[in-house]
């Protein structure tokens, strides 16, 4: 078996550094095996969050040689042998303690997301829905919530933006919740001012680092920042509502499921 | 320390863990115009829940119009082999299909049929294709729903806050003293600080899910270490069927770090078939009498039910969870096994990688990222994995109220619904029942109370101390090597198959690890420290690990999730009784063996009834 070694980064919200491990390594290990060895066998106030460590609830999400990525389904076989692998915490987010970062602003962006509002059953007390009319709902709804995509926009990682745009993750919840064939709740007008549907300029990234291969920029902002657009930009409207003062036209909601 | 110096937090109810159970109690809560709180271990949405991959079990009769509640009770009942708790039993399948319907109304989307509506699969155990499902990731979708559902209801949710103790009003009663106080609240800690929090709560309901923890080989993370069981037991409650642990057949076996993940019992519910070393389809061979009139014998025949052909039976490899788990280890042990210690699941050889692809997505890539195996083109080696408690703190069937005035219990960490053996599909719909069943209940208490219970200081001093001493200590054992020294000692001792032998060696190795746990050490602050949060769940890991040893060594027969090599076969003695365990006035676990109710006269029918009988009867 070979020994691998670590950077981890240890620290507060006052600071930190990267602190080597070392650290035996055996087959299918994935990066998140290997901080759990640290901590039963060396450190044992390395602090690292995690629970299912099969992908599929989105706790333990680190940068890892400078790419964010869930711990427990990155390889150690992924990275050549003998070069170091880093460990650290998510840039984007305030540190609490080495790889764990305070991920509240993003339960807050949930939050001030209008909840779902289903229009009437039908006569027999159900719900209709075709398969083929939630295809695209439900990939967005394979999201996990590991915030990865939050942490690779530029939006919010560079130009720290947090008050203006709720960052990829909550615009796929939004998608979710716009293109829904039973949702009536109309939030297009908070989509363009309020969560900040402009200030995406589709570089793709979280798309690339979404772990459940959503297409969040093509499938999910762009169709959103299409419908900020019809209603807000489109000329033809633009008149009417000049000519009309109307300010309310029921559009778009009718043309969900398309473009 | 004078308490009024410590942070405290008042709320009507306190729900103590954010699974599926626990917010859907809370939202039944705060819809009665409760001020609640929940607490979590975990973030929000992170719980054991969103693992759940198969499907939530409700006779909607959307796929097979013959199904109805009947059925399902029936179903449920034969596969816990008769020990559930009847009206339990009764109220999960008669509300599971209004629960899952309001799941809908609250944003969740569920595949569809042809017609439109909700889709359901097969599953071991079920008689018609009964689970609500989307695609492999059903748990993700339900817990993310009421997550969002719950978030407008006005509801306190206390996200990476561990509870320690609850407080009584009075003192706890133990066993044999009947009376004993009341809740009046809870003390706990926030991870990110390690600063302790008292709750004061009118009532406090346990949403804990169960103790895989304590095994080796485990389908369970971090959080799973009897949580509730523990508290539950040192305030007097009563813990009920904890000697029914469900392996669920199909974990990974390899690679070694993911030995014990979950592979969903919807790869056989889908047409996958387990096949050991030699390529035999080995399941047709384990198919018990009582089973055997419903269940194919012949490979044709399986085949025939895959295609949906009407008449045919379905396959032994959906047989209950028990069986199945029962039977890889028997083929492991004669040396048809798998290179690694497991049998075959093969779903290649059956169906499109298309279609492998759209209703086992997160098993494609499971397999693919962390065993470097296409599952569509080859088979997956799966074995045994501790996966899901049966028993738990005893409640009342309609209120869910434990022996505690004011402490109700939902989801794993309450026992009884599922007797000896839980179906798959069935621990969905039981938390969404009963989860709306306790918050009722907790309302109903809250009603009739009269004045506020009380805090005792002094029980809070003791609670406080308890988890500071950890840190305080001059030197003292690693936490982590005395939780891993525990799953050894259960996965050795307290497995698949046990003896009396075997439990009674297990006994003396945990009053040695009680000793271990009593002496560890966390290094460094309070602040987020997992050694410290580690050390602090022992005693709950142990408390549940001693009570499992005990109600296994004391019921002397093999049925469901408890099968003992030195009694293998059910006794009709232990079919009338329950085994109950609590803390005694000496401070020692007291194990009863306690006699259970006659059912109720049209239940009991029901549950014998033949098939035909039951088809096609009218929803009542």
């Amino acid at each position: 078996m070979a020994e691998r070694h670590f950077k981890i980064w240890r620290g507060d919200k006052k600071g930190g550094g990267f602190v080597d491990y070392k650290v035996e390594s055996e087959p299918g290990m994935v990066v998140l095996d290997a901080v759990h060895r640290v901590q039963a066998r060396q450190s044992t106030d390395l602090a690292v969050r995690w629970n299912c460590k099969a992908g599929k609830c989105g706790s333990c999400s680190v940068e890892i040689n400078g790419k964010p990525r869930l711990s427990c389904m990155t390889r150690l076989n992924q990275f050549p042998e003998g070069q170091t692998i880093t460990v650290q915490p998510l840039k984007t987010f305030p540190v609490i303690k080495d790889l764990v970062t305070d991920v509240s602003w993003n339960y807050a962006q949930n939050k001030k997301i209008a909840p779902f509002k289903p229009g009437k059953k039908g006569t027999d007390g159900n719900y209709r829905m075709q398969q083929r009319d939630i295809d695209r709902v439900q990939e967005f709804r394979k999201c996990i919530e590991c915030y990865l995509c939050q942490d690779v926009c530029h939006v919010l990682r560079d130009q720290g933006k947090k008050d203006k745009f709720v960052g990829p993750r909550f615009m796929i919840r939004l998608a979710s919740l716009e293109m829904h064939p039973l949702d009536t709740e109309d939030r297009v007008p908070k989509i363009k001012e309020e969560y900040g549907s402009g200030l995406c300029n589709i570089t793709k990234c979280c798309t690339d680092v979404c772990p459940e291969h959503i297409h969040i920029t093509d499938n999910g902002i762009i169709p959103l920042k299409e419908r900020v657009v019809d209603r807000y930009y489109d000329p033809i409207l633009w008149l009417v509502r000049k000519l009309f003062r109307k300010s309310n036209i029921e559009d778009g909601k009718n043309r969900r499921g398309g473009r | 320390m004078d308490i009024s110096e410590i942070q405290t937090i008042e709320h009507d109810v306190l729900v103590i863990g954010a699974g599926g159970a626990g917010i859907r109690a809370a939202i039944e809560c705060a819809r009665q115009g409760l001020n609640t709180g929940i607490i979590s271990k975990s973030l929000l949405g992170k719980a054991h829940t969103v693992m759940a991959e198969g499907g939530v079990a409700a006779a909607l009769g959307n796929v097979d119009k013959r199904d109805n509640w009947k059925v399902h009770f029936r179903d449920t009942m034969r596969g816990g082999k008769f020990l559930n708790q009847w009206r339990m039993a009764e109220l999960h399948a008669r509300q599971a299909p209004d629960r899952v319907r309001e799941l809908e109304e609250w944003g969740a989307v569920f595949d569809r049929t042809k017609d439109g509506l909700i889709s359901q699969r097969n599953f071991g155990g079920h008689r018609y294709p009964r689970l609500a499902h989307v695609g492999d990731r059903t748990g993700l979708e339900m817990i993310r729903t009421l997550q969002d559902f719950c978030v407008h209801q006005g509801i306190a949710t206390h996200m990476e806050c561990t509870a320690l103790d609850l407080l009584l009003d009075g003192a706890p009663p133990l066993a044999r003293l009947a009376e004993g106080g009341r809740v009046a609240g809870l003390v706990a800690y926030w991870r990110e600080t390690g600063r302790f929090v008292i709750f004061k709560a009118k009532a406090v309901i346990f949403a804990t899910g169960g103790g895989g923890k304590a095994w080796r080989i485990t389908s369970n993370s971090w959080e799973y270490t009897g949580d509730g069981l523990g508290m539950a037991y040192r305030s007097g409650a009563e813990l009920i069927d904890l000697e029914f642990t469900q392996f669920h057949p199909t974990g990974m076996v390899w690679p070694p770090s993911v030995r014990g993940t979950l592979v969903t019992e919807g790869v056989r519910g889908d047409g996958g078939v387990l096949l050991n070393n030699r390529k035999e389809r080995f399941m047709f061979k384990y198919i018990p009498k009582k089973f055997a009139a419903e269940t194919a014998d012949t490979e044709e025949e399986a085949n025939l039910w895959l295609e949906g052909k009407e008449g045919a039976r379905r396959p032994p490899d959906l047989l209950t969870r028990d069986e199945v788990a029962r039977a890889i280890k028997k083929e492991v042990e004669e040396g048809r096994g798998s290179p690694h210690g497991g049998v075959f699941l093969d779903i290649a050889s059956k169906r499109s990688p298309e279609f492998i692809k759209k209703k086992l997505p997160s098993m494609y890539h499971q397999f693919k990222e962390l065993a470097e195996l296409d599952i569509t083109k080859e088979p997956m080696e799966v074995g045994p994995t501790m996966h899901y408690f049966m028993g738990g703190i005893r409640v009342n069937s309609d209120t869910q109220e434990t022996s505690v005035p004011g402490l109700f219990a939902c989801g794993e960490c309450a026992g009884g619904m599922h007797g000896a053996n839980r179906l798959g599909g069935n621990s969905l719909s039981d938390l969404l029942v009963f989860g709306r069943l306790s918050g009722e209940g907790a309302g109903k208490y809250i009603k009739k109370l009269q004045g506020t219970p009380k805090l005792d200081a002094g029980q809070v001093n003791a609670i406080i101390r308890r988890a500071t001493d950890i840190l305080n200590r001059e030197s003292g054992t690693n936490p982590f090597l005395v939780q891993e020294d525990l799953q050894d000692v259960m996965q050795k001792y307290v497995g698949i198959i046990r003896t009396a032998d075997e439990l009674k060696k297990g006994l003396e190795e945990l009053k040695r690890l009680y000793q271990d746990a009593g002496k560890v050490k966390a290094h460094a602050s309070p602040q987020y420290n997992p050694g410290w949060n580690a050390a602090i769940d022992l005693p709950n890991l142990l408390t549940t690990a001693e009570a499992v040893t005990r109600a296994a060594l004391t019921r002397e027969e093999s049925r469901g999730g408890h099968t003992r090599g030195d009694f293998y076969f059910e006794s009709e003695e232990w079919l009338q009784h329950n085994v109950v365990i609590r803390k005694g006035k000496d401070g020692n676990m007291e194990v009863a063996k306690v006699k259970r109710d006659a059912p109720p006269e049209e239940l009991r029918k029901i549950a014998y009834a033949s098939l035909e009988e039951l088809e096609g009867v009218k929803v009542g």
